[in-house]
């Protein structure tokens, strides 16, 4: 009999058309790099609202992400139906990332600290073309990075 | 200025990186490095086949995890002498440093004795986890 720990509680977890986080990628890795482009003075206040869609994934959920949104809206109904659903914890953790990042791009730039402005942002990218280029899972890599180093540290 | 060479250099590690592990995920590798205790003893959470045994690592944030457990447990449905167990990674760090498991999904092919033979990182491509398969029991037959 096989086991399949992610399966067995996925049944409850939302789904989503594996086609919207793409998109968003796409589009939050055209927004990364303008906010690049535009240095930590007047790339700031684009951070800031990436920031707040990062937030909106991370902590409200996709169903409420605005890219996700513009998805539903716009391009949706231009593909037709997905041919499957995939399970929405893999794209939510990666916006719990973007949003990690965002914010330490966001301190950079507010504490006149533009190395960390530039590295923060420029990480956030990279993350973002993956996904958008190669639809690369960036809880596959770091989700066991997290629990091994909250093992040693002991706050697991 | 600055920004420019940014965006052109995550351009250029972006491409480098995802392309480089397009090209080397889900292929099976034979693996050699001996666990100290066979895989039998560790208390899997599951039978090991009588022929071989998929053991395979995932997350609950990772979306490959649900297509390779699809692969295998197809594969170990259509023969009685293999079998495949699951573990999640995170709930299962004693395995995870035994084996080395760097990220998910990652798959040991462990033979009758439950000692590691192949690993496959990222998600198995069909043909390598048949390959893997034939090149296990050959050494056996031998």
């Amino acid at each position: 009999m096989p086991t399949d720990p992610t399966a067995s509680d996925s049944a409850a977890a939302p789904t989503i058309d594996p086609r919207s986080p793409r998109f968003g990628a796409v589009i939050t890795s055209a927004v990364l790099a303008l906010t690049i482009l535009l240095g930590p003075g007047w790339g700031l206040p684009l951070l800031v609202l990436q920031a707040l869609v990062f937030a909106a994934g991370a902590l409200l959920g996709l169903r409420n992400h605005p890219y996700g949104w513009l998805f539903r809206t716009f391009v949706r109904p231009r593909l037709g139906a997905p041919t499957e659903l995939e399970d929405a914890r893999p794209p939510r953790f990666a916006q719990t990332v973007g949003l990690v990042f965002a914010l330490a791009g966001i301190g950079g730039a507010l504490a006149a600290l533009p190395a960390v402005f530039y590295v923060a942002v420029g990480f956030a990218l990279v993350a973002a073309l993956l996904n958008a280029v190669f639809n690369f899972c960036l809880g596959c890599e770091l989700y066991l990075v997290t629990h091994r180093l909250a093992a040693i540290f002991g706050t697991d | 200025m600055t920004g420019l060479w940014i965006v052109l250099a995550a351009l250029a590690l972006a491409l480098g990186f995802g392309g480089l592990r397009q090209l080397r995920d889900g292929r099976a590798r034979a693996d050699h490095r001996q666990a100290s205790t066979p895989a039998a003893a560790l208390a899997l959470g599951g039978d090991l086949g009588t022929d071989a045994t998929f053991l395979q690592f995932s997350a609950p944030v990772c979306a490959p995890c649900r297509a390779t457990h699809r692969v295998l447990s197809e594969v170990a449905a259509a023969d009685p002498a293999l079998a495949h167990i699951e573990v999640d990674a995170a709930s299962r760090l004693d395995l995870v440093s035994e084996f080395g498991i760097a990220r998910t999904p990652t798959v040991l092919l462990l033979d009758s004795d439950g000692i590691v033979r192949h690993r496959i990182v990222g998600a198995p491509r069909r043909g390598e986890v048949d390959e893997a398969l034939r090149l296990l029991r050959g050494s056996r037959a031998a």
